[in-house]
């Protein structure tokens, strides 16, 4: 055992293309896996935040416990999450997806007050000087105003995610995150060097893809960032 | 309850609290290897951030740096550093992962350092560094009388951000055959101990908290006076997130 650990470290060259080759549904099949988890975790995330963060917005008294929890949530380290959830949820997508969202809520919820409180007092103004109703100013004229930021956290959350989603591989998901595991498992090092840069390009796929959908749907946002 | 009860059981047994894996070694542990990892990371971000921040120029690369950083799964990271510095022959022997996890763990702080002393600098007001100027400061004295003390806060912030993932990485270490606080964990998968893992997850949550509370306390006293903000606009600033608030 020790031996071959030895050899295998020496002689295993970074990236046996025979193994990719002919390993292209596993691959497949772990890209997609961690696609799915990642954006499970994002839209469930935000399907949390959006409420709680109009409610960190528009109530101080719930601010603070609001950023006091998902923070202290988000200060947690996945791997202790992950194995604290284990005895309870076991090993499941359940348990990987409550530690992933977990994390994207302090994210999502502290960028929606951000954009929220950024709209101009003024704006604000002349939407009920032209008769908006509470709730009509806070769709027609709050929120979009506010999805850069929100668009913003979206993408952090989304790329914080897709690192994260490679340590659920420990609870038997992982998408990438198995190859890389299956690498460290058996000291080889082809599945190790895939889901890495399958990984990291997905992550930069996803960032670049919203900034451009961001682009696409607030066009007003563009004279600005062009400025 | 019963499972509570033996968590409990666990952390009461005396052995868990003896020799090289008791509970307080493998403490120690951890917050040396995560002050180490931090301190030199220090010592490679800080001087970069800073020199850019003062001079102006490289922003694009100081930005960029941490949203790079943030691509790279801190897991994969340890992993290829695992590889890269060959343990293959020592990880059978657990504690021999010492380097790899040191080099992954610098290698993950550097990021945010950069990033937010960066933005530190940068955001000290112009008028401010100008009236420094104008009072006949020297280039030296502006920066070490005037920017520095503005930019101490994110500088601060960059710190505890990389402290807190610092932490948190160290116990992944526990996979590339490191010891820290991650071990009971990962020995607890091992072993199917499902109290040990538990155990172990609550030690690393309370061990990340306490970090984050004490170093954003450390950020507050960092903070000059005329600086501080009042105390409900501070509510505003959540823990944890000094870098994104920078990025966002």
């Amino acid at each position: 055992m020790l031996a071959a650990g030895v050899l295998g470290a020496i002689d295993d060259p970074w990236i046996r293309w025979s193994w990719i080759s002919g390993h292209v549904d596993v691959i497949t099949a772990a890209l997609v896996q961690h696609i799915q988890l990642t954006v499970i975790a994002v839209v469930i995330g935000l399907v949390i935040a959006v409420p709680l963060g109009l409610v960190a917005w528009r109530s101080r008294l719930f601010r603070g416990p609001i950023f006091s929890l998902t923070g202290i949530l988000y200060t947690i380290p996945s791997l202790a999450l992950f194995s604290a959830l284990v005895p309870f949820t076991g090993f499941s997508v359940l348990t990987a997806e409550i530690g992933l969202v977990s994390y994207t809520l302090l994210i999502l919820i502290r960028n929606i007050v951000v954009g929220l409180t950024s709209v101009p007092d003024d704006v604000r103004e002349a939407a009920r000087g032209m008769g908006f109703r509470p709730l009509a100013e806070l769709i027609r004229i709050d929120l979009p105003l506010a999805i850069p930021a929100i668009v913003a956290g979206v993408r952090i959350a989304t790329v914080t995610t897709i690192g994260l989603v490679t340590v659920t591989a420990l609870i038997g998901e992982g998408g990438l995150g198995s190859l890389i595991y299956d690498g460290l498992l058996r000291d080889f090092r082809t599945p190790l060097v895939v889901g890495t840069v399958l990984s990291v390009a997905l992550a930069f796929v996803a960032d670049l893809g919203l900034a451009g959908a961001q682009r696409l749907f607030t066009p007003w946002s563009r004279a600005r960032a062009t400025r | 309850m019963n499972f509570a009860n033996q968590v409990l059981q666990w952390f009461l047994s005396g052995a868990h609290w003896q020799g090289d894996g008791g509970i307080p070694h493998r403490t120690l542990e951890h917050l040396a290897m995560s002050g180490a990892s931090v301190f030199t990371a220090a010592l490679i971000a800080l001087p970069i951030g800073i020199a850019i921040g003062h001079l102006g120029k490289g922003g694009n690369l100081a930005i960029n740096i941490s949203n790079i950083g943030r691509a790279i799964p801190s897991f994969a990271l340890l992993v290829l550093a695992a590889q890269v510095f060959g343990i293959a022959a020592a990880s059978q022997v657990v504690g021999f992962g010492a380097v790899p996890a040191f080099v992954a763990l610098v290698a993950l702080a550097v990021p945010p350092m950069v990033t937010n002393s960066y933005i530190g600098m940068r955001e000290v007001d112009p008028d401010v560094r100008e009236a420094a100027r104008g009072m006949g400061m020297r280039d030296r004295a502006v920066l070490l009388r005037v920017e520095l003390p503005i930019a101490l806060p994110l500088i601060m912030a960059g710190i505890r951000t990389s402290a807190v993932n610092v932490v948190a990485t160290a116990t992944l270490a526990a996979l590339v055959a490191w010891g820290g606080l991650g071990r009971f964990i990962v020995d607890g998968f091992g072993l199917q101990d499902y109290p040990m893992m538990f155990a172990g997850a609550i030690m690393v949550a309370v061990l990340s908290l306490v970090v984050e509370f004490s170093l954003a306390g450390a950020q507050r006293l960092t903070t000059p006076a005329g600086l501080r903000p009042s105390k409900s606009a501070r509510k505003e600033e959540p823990i944890g997130t000094a870098l994104d608030t920078a990025m966002a």
